[in-house]
């Protein structure tokens, strides 16, 4: 045997895993039978009844909203913070600052709270009453469209801005070492051809930073999934979570149901990670190591003459 | 309405409190090629950024076919041009710079078809029509769905030729082409741009490229210090230098 340390690993990992399989098959304590087919009576298994299914729709619907304000948000607030606008660049500071000081189970119970406030919430004049009673209006109050700040600011609604807000900061961050990273002749050859900023940064710019950005964007989405598990205490109770430990509080089983939970968010951090595969894939087009390994082939092959005739077709 | 592509009249410009240029005038015929050579932080190539504006001159004037550069001219007062119109004046200027500065995540042709696209608006069909044929022209035509990274030094620099030349520009300027290139690419760039130069385009090239400024260059420029030292047709001022610091520069690369 030439690597006697590589067969002792293999040995001793071999005998953990098959330690681990066999505390799944035969503790009965795991209750799969709970977890997969019948949880009660008639039922179907934990990880798929109704209840259940509604909170992982919650999950996933929070994940994506929250996740869609804090990238849209994300990106207006990096491109404000690398203004030379003295301004904007330092709303931006004090934006990030504020966002990523405070923690998301705070921010999301304050959200909860936040209609306390307002009785409505609404477009209208900024300090539209105040003007009315300085015209001697009393009913005025300059609102062009309104609603009960209850029925907007609580639940679902809430838990998505405390998150989504709260990850614009992060994501502002991530795009602003994304546009950094770009080298400055990039946007001055871009310049030099006549386009606008604008156009340079949407056409030149953003493609280019998003092979920095993608990654930690990845991180970001699949840290949202399991954040979303805050939102219990806005309360929101259209999520994963709350809807399992609901379960638990009905049967007084505890530890399937965690595995429950556990599988979930394996499954859903899973087809996460496949689509960033394919959405990194996407960006990398004219840096792909495979592109730079088949030119070095061809180098190779047309300095030996043609030997590695079977690599790659020609240039 | 004017006889002269380019005139600068007493450019200066300063970072902070280094002034790079110190009152630089210049003039540049149409078709004319004009090669400019000092040793290394002389200001030629910030000169040629403030051509384009690129580099936002401190005082002085710059005319590109008679048009103010950046500026516009009101109760004797210079009030600097809004971003498009900026922008515009730019699109009939080419540039080419010393590393290139092709857009990695586009194939070559994309690369030559964005600006005349996006910029100008032209349709589609024929931007690709005359952006393969300018791909031709510089010796990639079987390149054009490659990306910049799968290419050599001299052909993405060639590659950036083409890109520049796809706005049909009325001025061509070049950054060190070739000072980012390996030795044996360089010839491949100056052959595209000698080309280039006998089609009539008028030229304005930093370069190192003593060799180059002696056969295609019409008039040279030598700068030092934020200055023009000497200038003229560049045989009589590569074979019989006036001034004693353009004398001493060409001892040292010639």
């Amino acid at each position: 045997m030439r690597r006697p340390g590589r067969w002792v690993a293999l040995g001793v990992i071999a005998i953990l895993v098959a330690m681990f399989v066999h505390l799944l098959v035969t503790n009965d304590r795991f209750r799969w039978s709970f977890i997969f087919l019948e949880y009660q009576d008639g039922k179907r298994g934990v990880m798929f009844t109704e209840p259940v299914l509604e909170g992982l729709r919650g999950t996933i619907l929070l994940t994506l909203t929250s996740m869609a304000i804090g990238i849209g948000l994300g990106v207006v607030i990096a491109i404000m913070r690398l203004s030379t606008n003295r301004i904007l660049s330092s709303v931006a500071f004090v934006y990030t600052w504020f966002f990523r000081a405070v923690p998301r189970l705070v921010l999301a119970v304050l959200f909860g709270n936040l209609n306390i406030l307002w009785e409505r919430v609404g477009f209208g004049l900024p300090f539209g009453t105040q003007i009315g009673k300085l015209f001697g209006l009393d009913g005025f109050d300059g609102q062009f469209y309104s609603i009960k700040a209850s029925d907007l600011l609580a639940g679902f609604v809430a838990g998505m801005l405390a998150l989504g807000l709260s990850e614009a900061a992060y994501m502002a961050e991530i795009v602003r070492a994304g546009i950094q990273s770009i080298d400055p002749g990039q946007s001055e050859a871009a310049v030099a051809l006549g386009m606008s900023r604008g156009k340079v940064l949407r056409r030149i710019v953003l493609p280019q930073a998003m092979r920095v950005i993608v990654p930690p964007t990845g991180n970001e989405i699949i840290a949202m999934v399991k954040d979303t598990s805050l939102v219990a205490f806005v309360p929101v109770t259209f999520e994963l979570w709350f809807q399992l430990t609901q379960v638990s509080a009905r049967t007084f089983v505890v530890l399937p149901v965690i595995v429950a939970a556990l599988i979930w968010y394996l499954i859903l951090c899973t087809v996460l990670m496949i689509a960033q595969f394919f959405v990194e894939r996407h960006f990398s087009k004219g840096y792909g190591s495979a592109g730079k390994a088949k030119q070095r082939l061809r180098n190779i092959q047309a300095e030996q003459g043609g030997r590695f005739s079977g690599t790659g077709e020609s240039g | 309405m004017t006889d002269e592509m380019v005139r600068a009249d007493n450019v200066h410009k300063s970072f902070g409190s280094l002034e790079v240029l110190k009152g630089v005038d210049l003039a540049v015929r149409p078709g004319e090629v004009c090669c400019v050579l000092g040793p290394s932080g002389s200001g030629k190539s910030t000169f040629l950024r403030c051509i384009n504006h690129l580099e936002k001159v401190n005082a002085g004037r710059i005319f590109v076919d008679g048009q103010l550069m950046g500026y516009r001219e009101r109760g004797g007062k210079l009030h600097e041009l809004g971003e498009k119109d900026v922008a515009k004046q730019r699109q009939s200027i080419g540039m080419v710079f010393q590393r290139f500065n092709l857009f990695p995540h586009m194939t070559v042709l994309q690369n030559v078809m964005e600006a005349p696209c996006r910029v100008k608006g032209e349709n589609k069909s024929e931007v690709r029509d005359r952006a393969l044929s300018l791909l031709e022209r510089v010796g990639l035509g079987a390149k054009v769905d490659n990306y910049p990274a799968q290419l050599s030094g001299g052909q993405q620099q060639r590659v950036a030729i083409a890109r520049a030349l796809a706005m049909r520009p009325k001025l061509m300027l070049f950054d060190e082409p070739t000072s980012a290139l390996d030795p044996e690419l360089v010839g491949e760039v100056l052959d595209t741009m000698k080309g280039l130069a006998q089609d009539g385009m008028t030229m304005i090239v930093v370069t190192h490229e003593i060799g180059f400024a002696r056969e295609v260059g019409d008039n040279l420029i030598f700068m030092d210090g934020g200055v023009v030292v000497e200038q003229g047709p560049p045989r009589d001022v590569i074979s019989n230098p006036q001034h004693e610091r353009t004398r001493a520069f060409l001892s040292k690369v010639l």
